[in-house]
């Protein structure tokens, strides 16, 4: 999806009948099997199309990997929310427990932090997996733009029941890229 | 594609595409419910709110209204509590530990299992609140600047670990339950024809178009945050334990409540999926969706975290007796013998016996035979806190304060009210909910369904 190709298919916009954002020029193309899908999908990468999107019902396993998608970091940002977490947690019980109101509770008074870092391990570890498990979720929902009330994203109400769209940058001649589709299983083409 | 081996049993019923998966899931929420399900209904409705009218007298009046007295000050409430809390954690364990195990048969039960995990821990929740008498100043429990200058809360105490565990408990399951929700709510939203309906899954789906990136970050999402809820579900029980272990009262304070209740809470929680879901199927046909394998597969999880039950009770009597410390020996001594000694073998019966029955193939396949065991296993494990708590408390290191507890109808209506909650909330999520996982559960169609898996065989293996 680099800008030298998206001004080509925006040249040829008029030649296509279905169009994303007006951005770029498209080929729409509904699949009703996921294996026939994933065919076709690796059939035209090797021909050189570039997949614009593909709206499934369910997660299709390879499918990322197949479409040339990068790999996602979410995992990693949850190992940094984890790190903030306990962070939260070593801060807040040092300075609530040892630095503003030291008290002495059944013998075990709070004179630093490490020596009665052991009561507070399970608060450290429910902070960890708090601000995980939440930041991670809101970053799933900020970066995928899902909010409440959100329009549908999936053009055909049947991408979530049992149809698969896929929706190829148009390149070259519209006709060619058709029968590649035709050929490959498309069952309709937009 | 993924095939699987013949031999495995299919674990999707009939002759079944993509679209009948959808239609079959979203049929309870599109058509009127059968007459069982308003009965059902109406009886959890009279019994909730028998309960709100018990909580509102325990509020209005004190907790007096209980039948706790200076000798047993924990009884039926802190029982409840534990109860609850222990059935929640089936939910979170088969849609993350079975996640991680990567055991495909969850894949119909993982929904409606996680539902019965969030309503749990409301009820349980419920307890510690009224319990505190002022449920006004419940606030007082959370780390924030109060009005006493800086009194802050006390973080040795495992009853603030409690809040901490099972706030996180509670509202990380939430988002995991939604996660996985969504696909399945913009699958209900595409389907719906009625406005307010399609208005209503508009908003639920949260604009959902099932995009190829997003799938992928959708399944990243679930497999952390089922490792994350591993270890979780796991804390949760433990720090529960915790409120009982590291107090010095003869019978709690062992080292092995941690995994004893841990192993207890799955046991209980997969008792109530048992309930739960055998209700749910036959007033719901979804037979084919959860089928006699999916019971058996629970059976042998309830028999296995049975039997640890089972151990861990023995476990506990031998060290009393090996310990040497006679307050701990008497302590166990007056459980099985002394005037609570009817709980005592309640629970041994419920727990350690019943179970066992499940060794045999025959019974643990048949459905009424698993419904009556999963309510056995209910009762037993309400008794098995019952009797931690109130017969430790009851005969103290004062023989001249030794005493009975016995609830009053408050305490009682509290209790039923709280399982009319309970299914109150179920009935309503069967009805507007997705309660199977549908997306999750169509990527295995190809490779457990049954008529795919005929296929499969005819073609590739003779």
């Amino acid at each position: 999806m680099d800008t030298t190709e998206k001004i080509l298919a925006h040249g040829e916009a008029g030649a296509s009948s279905h169009q994303e954002g007006a951005e770029k020029a498209v080929v729409s193309a509904m699949f009703n099997d996921d294996d026939i899908l994933m065919s076709s999908v690796k059939t035209l990468r090797a021909k050189g199309y570039t997949i614009h999107e593909v709206f499934t019902p369910f997660p299709v396993h390879g499918l990322d990997k197949a479409m040339g998608l990068k790999e996602t970091r979410i995992a990693i940002t949850g190992f940094f929310y984890g790190l903030l977490g306990l962070s939260t947690a070593i801060a807040m019980t040092y300075y609530m427990m040892v630095v503003d109101w030291p008290m002495n509770i059944g013998g075990k008074p709070s004179f630093s932090w490490i020596q009665n870092m052991p009561a507070f391990v399970p608060i450290m570890f429910e902070l960890t997996v708090f601000f995980a498990a939440h930041l991670m979720v809101w970053t799933f929902f900020v970066r995928n733009g899902l909010f409440p009330g959100r329009k549908a994203m999936n053009p055909d109400p049947r991408t979530t029941d049992d149809m698969f769209l896929m929706e190829v940058e148009l390149k070259g001649d519209r006709d060619q890229l058709i029968a590649v589709l035709k050929e490959t299983g498309a069952v309709e083409l937009h | 594609m993924h095939y699987e081996s013949h031999i495995r049993e299919p674990l999707i019923l009939g002759d079944k595409n993509y679209h009948d998966v959808s239609v079959e899931v979203a049929r309870p929420i599109e058509t009127a419910p059968p007459r069982s399900w308003w009965i059902a209904f109406s009886i959890s409705m009279l019994l909730f709110l028998w309960g709100i009218g018990n909580i509102l007298y325990t509020i209005g009046t004190g907790i007096g209204t209980w039948g706790l007295n200076k000798t047993v000050g924990w009884a039926w409430d802190i029982t409840n509590f534990v109860w609850w809390v222990g059935i929640g954690h089936a939910g979170t364990l088969i849609s993350a530990v079975l996640l991680l195990f990567r055991q495909k048969w969850r894949m119909s039960i993982n929904r409606s299992a996680e539902a019965m995990t969030i309503f749990a821990v409301i009820q349980a929740a419920l307890f510690p609140g009224i319990h505190m008498g002022r449920i006004w100043l419940a606030y007082f429990v959370f780390p924030i600047p109060n009005q006493f200058g800086s009194l802050w809360v006390n973080f040795n105490s495992p009853l603030l670990w409690d809040v901490f565990a099972i706030s996180t408990y509670f509202s990380v399951s939430v988002v995991f339950w939604y996660v996985g929700l969504i696909p399945d709510f913009a699958m209900l939203r595409d389907r719906a024809i009625k406005p307010v309906q399609k208005h209503v899954y508009t908003i639920l789906s949260f604009g959902w178009g099932g995009k190829a990136k997003h799938w992928q970050r959708f399944e990243e999402v679930s497999l952390v945050l089922a490792g994350l809820a591993t270890p979780l579900v796991l804390s949760v029980h433990t720090i529960v334990s915790m409120d009982f272990a590291t107090s010095v009262i003869p019978g709690w304070h062992t080292t092995i409540f941690p995994p004893y209740f841990v192993a207890g809470a799955i046991f209980s929680g997969f008792a109530m999926v048992q309930t739960l879901l055998i209700i749910l199927r036959k007033m719901f046909k979804m037979e084919h969706y959860i089928t006699i394998q999916h019971i058996e597969m629970m059976n042998i999880v309830i028999m296995l975290t049975g039997s640890i039950v089972g151990v861990a009770y023995i476990t506990e009597l031998f060290i009393a007796w090996y310990s040497g410390v006679e307050y701990e020996q008497y302590a166990f001594l007056n459980r099985a013998t002394g005037p609570y000694a009817w709980a005592y073998w309640s629970m041994m019966t419920c727990n350690v016996f019943s179970p066992q029955l499940m060794w045999v193939k025959k019974w643990r396949t048949n459905i009424m035979f698993t419904f009556s065991i999963s309510i056995v296993v209910n009762i037993g494990m309400w008794f098995e806190r019952f009797v931690i708590i109130v017969t430790s408390l009851h005969r103290d290191y004062l023989p001249s304060s030794w005493t009975m507890f016995s609830p009053t109808f408050v305490d009682i209506g509290i209790f039923i009210g709280t399982i009319g909650f309970f299914f109150v909330l179920f009935l309503l999520y069967a009805r507007t909910f997705p309660v199977i996982a549908q997306a999750e559960l169509k990527t295995i169609l190809k490779s457990s369904g049954e008529s795919q898996k005929k296929h499969h065989t005819e073609d590739g293996h003779h």
